[in-house]
This record gives C-alpha cells, structure tokens and sequence, in this order.
C-alpha cells in the first residue's frame, strides 16, 4: 500500500493525489468539471441571498423584535416569533430526550450484541424508518396517534404532576408532545445510523485490553466504548438536532398550528418551520417578508448546528 | 531449598495478580448481573426503536388498501358534496405530477450530481475542500428553504406557481446526495486502474469517462435511487411553489400536484372519504419510496457480488 502523504514521483510530483500532473487533461473536459463546481456554488450563494432578500424588509421594519417579540399575530403586522423559536426548541429538545438513549443503545445493541447476521436485516429496519416520507408520519400522528395521545398517554403524563406544569392544560392529542413524539421516531434513524458509524470506529484494541482484565460486556460498552466514542456520539446527536429542528410537514400536521406561547408540553403551537408551511401561500407582501425572516432564522440555527455536528462526527470517526 | 522460597518476599506483580482475582470473583455476580440487566435494557431500545414501523405499516395497509383501486390511481379528484360525500375520484393527477416534477428535477441533478462527485474526487484544492463541507451541510438544510428560495427566483419572476419551481428545489435537494455518493464511488475505483490507463496514454477525461465512472456506476446508481427516493416524498417545498391541479397536466410550467402535497391536503379536507384517501395516497407513496430503496439495495449488493 502507497502512503498517500509523501511519495513523490518524478521531478518531485506528488502522484497519489490529485490531478496528475503532466498528464494531457483534456481542456474542454475540465473546464466541465470547474464550470459545474462554479455554478453549483453560484446556486448555493444564490439560495443564501435569496433568503437574505426575501426577510429584508421585515428586518429593516422590526429589527430585533422579530426574535424577541411574543407576539405572532400578521393580522395586526405583529411578527413576534420568539413563541415560534421556543416551540422548535422545545419540540426537538424533547425528542431529543427520548431519540438519544434509545438511538444510542440501537446502535450499541446492533454493534455489539446482536450477532451480525441478525444485525443486518434489523439495520435495514431501521433504515427503512428514514425512509417513510415525513408527510406519511404525520398522516399517522393525525390519525393514529391523536386519540391515543389523548385518550391514554396525557392523562397518565396529566396524573404524574397531578396536573401541574409542565403537564397541565387541556388533554387534546395535537400539541407539543405529539409533535416531540413523532419528531422523536423521525429523528431516530439518523442518530442509529451515525452512532453506528462512530462506535464502529473504536479501536479493537481497547475493547479487548477491558474484556482481558475481567470487564463484563456492560463494564465495557459503558466505560470504554462510549466514552472514546464520546465526541462523535455528541455529533450524531447534533445531526439529529439539525433534523428535529427542521422537519416542517409532519410537525406542522400534529402541533395544532397556533404561534401563541408555549405554557406547557399540552398547549397547541407552531415551529418556524411549519410556520413557514402553513402560511405563506395567501400572505401579504408584509407577512411574506416576516416569513423570510423566520427561514433566516432557522438557516442559521440548522447551519450552525450541521457545522457542528459534521465537524465532531469527522473528528469521532477518525478517533 | 523450599526455606528460601519461603524467606523471599512474594513477587509482586503474582501477589497483585491475587489480589486482582480475589476482588473480581467477590464481585463476579454482582457485575454478570447489572451486565445482563444493562444488555437486556439496550436491546429493548432497539424493540423500541423499530415497533412505531410495524405500526406505520399496519396503519398504512389496513386504512390504505381500503380506497386502493384502479380508478383511484388512473382518474382525477372530485370534490365531495354534502349530497355525495363519498365521490373522492383518483389521484392520477399526482401520479403524473410527482412523475413529471420528479423527472425534471433528476435530469438536472443527475448529471450535475456526478459531475460535481468527478470534481470533488479528482481534485483536491482548497476550492474544491469548501465546496465539499458546504455541500455536506446543505444535505442537513431545512428542505423548506429550498421552497423559499424557489419561490423568491422562480415563482415571484415567472409570476406564476409552477411544477418547474417545484423540480428545481427538489433537484438543489437530490444534487448533494448525488454528488456525495459519485464522490464515495469514485474514490473507491482503485487507483491502479487509473494509472494504468494514463500510461496507455488515454487523457485524465477518457480515462474518468471510459475507466473510471463504468467501475463506479453501482455506487452512483445506488446514490440516484436514494436520492429520487428521498425527493419523492418532499412535502414541503413544493407546498411553497407548486399550487396545484385537479386536470391532468403534463407541463410543468402550470401548476402541478404532487402525491405528498395530496396527502397532506386531503388529511385536513373536510370529508372523511377525504381522509380515507390520503391514507391510499400516502400507501402509493410509501409503495413507490420502498421500490427505490429495494432497488437501490439491489445494486448495491450486486456491486458487492462484482467485487469479490
């Protein structure tokens, strides 16, 4: 095997990375090959300004109260999105909560316990969660999972604070903890499938020097495996954030459509995404504007997050 | 003799190893038991992780074989009156119109997807590092503001909701999973393979077009399939830019409908024939993403098969 760092080849051309040199490239062929790579990052800044253009004048008009103000109401030109924001956070927090033991243990369980043979066609299974469209999800929370929610799973929650913050309200079925749930089940499959990754790529080594010196296979999993996995695990995490964050049909489907504060888990609400969603055919130009603003605001907040989260997944891969 | 073994002091890495022992046989039960509970807890994540598809599934069978039928898949919506509330019609129009969206936006991602992937492998400047991580963040973008960026070019300059805005924000969505497949399929051509066709003489874009791409096509296939699988069933974008059609309509520069944006319309109508439907839409949609993904899994194995 050629080390891919230093060999170097005649006249002190590297040949084992990219375009050789001295080699006819064919002119027309690479002038392809850069061309498309210009107009493709030519698109990209495009769809940057775009969004940029598009929530100007809601910018220039209301500054910064867009992200503080709580009140969202285009009828009377408030756009207030702070309940928006905290609605998306809330929901993808949520889900969070349950995506990531249960996604983690997935993997581990697939990794390390179950034999491969077996392995296989359950991560397949997994797979194929990813693979239902988002709008099928919400068809489902709608229709299955709203009597459900509201018949069995908010009372039972309703009765665990006796009807205290943060489960108090009426028992509904749409709202906030059927969006959580359904964004939980759809966020899983990135996190299984990344942390799989990840914990594949803990060195063999480590597991076997724990298991020679007595550990059992949990003493293993849970002192070796995790914690050197440690940081590519918080990316998966972070991948799975990015994804919470963003899922617009399905959440706008389940989480009752109402931009009013989110008193407790029970109350109606609206993301900025499903925000987006559900209002922007039939808006006026203002409104419009106000909607750009909040596809700015979840830009960043999702970009930021994939920035991070790809930036730990490499540095976990590579150990 | 066996005095003056007696007399040395124990050997201390063998009374350590004692000491070592003694400890991990008092605990040995205590530990096998929290070990098996903690494996029994992992593994019933993973039940967890997989049941809400078994329901998804038996939802999806039992209320959407219910209002499958041909007439269903081949005629055009009806709206349903207080008189008749059952006339729904079909969804032939979104079958046609995911069709025709969904193709328009695959020629155009397909071949800027695996010329961006040939970029990418080929080239290893700081232009083309950029161009990579910003590819791999767009994959994780919100595809909602592919709808907005749609509409503010297309919809606000062509003064008119179109199918065409909808395939071209579905096509700024397939082309960096495209890209990142042909990426990874590319790199994976053994390097030999090159070299030996650059030493023949055969120019680097010969030998990308002639040697290497034939060896990586499985891998862009595979990365094709799953693209147009994941388009399919995008929602909201198209909510954004498409409007829609209840006549069949093959040019994508009127308004279109879409199988999602049918699903996601009917599951709010007002009837419940409505309603019904969506499930039978949604089960067309499920049927279609699964073909793709089988499909995709296919190539791939038969990949694996020539290989080895």
């Amino acid at each position: 095997m050629i080390s891919s760092k230093s060999v170097s080849g005649l006249n002190g051309h590297d040949f084992t990375r990219g375009v050789m040199p001295r080699v006819k490239s064919g002119r027309f062929y690479s002038y392809v090959l850069r061309g498309s790579a210009v107009l493709f990052s030519a698109v990209l800044v495009l769809f940057v300004w775009s969004i940029i253009q598009q929530s100007w004048p809601a910018w220039s008009h209301s500054g910064l109260s867009i992200i503080t103000g709580t009140n969202w109401a285009p009828a009377d030109s408030q756009f207030g999105a702070l309940p928006l924001i905290l609605a998306t956070l809330i929901t993808a927090g949520v889900a969070l909560l349950f995506a990531v033991p249960i996604g983690i243990g997935t993997a581990l369980t697939l990794n390390y316990i179950v034999p491969p043979r077996i392995a296989s066609p359950l991560t397949v299974l997994v797979e194929l969660l990813a693979a239902v469209p988002s709008v099928v999800y919400g068809l489902w929370g709608l229709n299955v999972l709203v009597p459900w929610m509201s018949t069995t799973i908010q009372p039972w929650l309703a009765g665990l604070t006796s009807g205290g913050w943060p489960f108090s309200g009426n028992a509904i079925g749409l709202g906030l903890v059927l969006a959580s749930t359904v964004l939980s089940i759809m966020v899983l499959p990135t996190i299984v499938a990344i942390s799989r990754d990840v914990i594949a790529a803990v060195p063999r080594d480590l597991i076997e020097g724990a298991l020679s010196l007595g550990a059992t296979r949990s003493q293993v999993l849970l002192k070796v495996v995790v914690p050197s996995a440690k940081i590519g695990l918080l990316g998966a995490v972070s991948l799975g954030a990015g994804r919470a964050l963003g899922e617009t049909v399905a959440v706008a489907m389940v989480i009752g459509s109402s931009p009013s504060m989110p008193h407790s888990l029970f109350s109606l609400g609206s993301t900025l995404a499903s925000t987006i969603a559900t209002q922007f055919i039939d808006s006026s130009p203002q409104q419009l504007a106000a909607l750009g603003a909040l596809a700015m605001i979840l830009m960043f907040l999702t970009a930021s997050v994939n920035a991070i989260a790809r930036a730990l997944v490499q540095r976990g891969v590579k150990g | 003799m066996t005095d003056l073994l007696a007399k040395l002091p124990p050997d201390p890495l063998l009374e350590r190893r004692r000491v070592v022992q003694l400890m991990s046989q008092k605990t040995q039960r205590a530990r096998s038991l929290r070990s098996g509970l903690f494996l029994s807890l992992l593994v019933s994540a993973l039940m967890v992780a997989i049941i809400p598809l078994f329901f998804v599934c038996a939802a999806l069978v039992q209320r959407g074989f219910k209002v499958l039928s041909w007439g269903f898949l081949t005629q055009v919506p009806q709206q349903p009156t207080l008189m008749q509330q059952d006339t729904i019609g079909g969804v032939g129009n979104a079958i046609i119109g995911s069709l025709v969206v969904d193709g328009v936006a695959a020629l155009v991602a397909v071949p800027l997807g695996i010329i961006l992937g040939l970029y990418l492998s080929e080239t290893q400047s700081r232009p083309a590092t950029a161009l990579r991580s910003i590819t791999e963040i767009m994959t994780g973008l919100p595809s909602i503001l592919l709808g907005v960026f749609a509409y503010v070019y297309l919809v606000l300059n062509m003064h008119a909701f179109t199918g065409f805005a909808g395939a071209m924000a579905l096509a700024l969505l397939m082309t960096p999973v495209i890209t990142k497949a042909a990426e990874t399929a590319l790199r994976n051509v053994p390097r030999t393979l090159t070299e030996a066709g650059l030493a023949l003489g055969a120019r680097q874009s010969k030998v990308s077009l002639k040697v290497v791409l034939p060896v990586a096509a499985p891998g862009i296939i595979t990365g094709v399939l799953l693209a147009l699988a994941r388009a399919i069933g995008e929602t909201a974008p198209l909510l954004l830019v498409m409007g829609a059609s209840i006549q069949y309509e093959w040019n994508p520069l009127h308004p279109m409908s879409a199988l999602p944006l049918m699903t996601f319309n009917y599951s709010s109508a007002a009837y419940d024939s409505q309603h019904a439907a969506a499930w039978g839409v949604a089960i067309v949609l499920v049927a279609i993403v699964l073909i793709l993904n089988v499909m995709s899994r296919l190539v791939a194995a038969f990949m694996r098969r020539e290989r080895h």
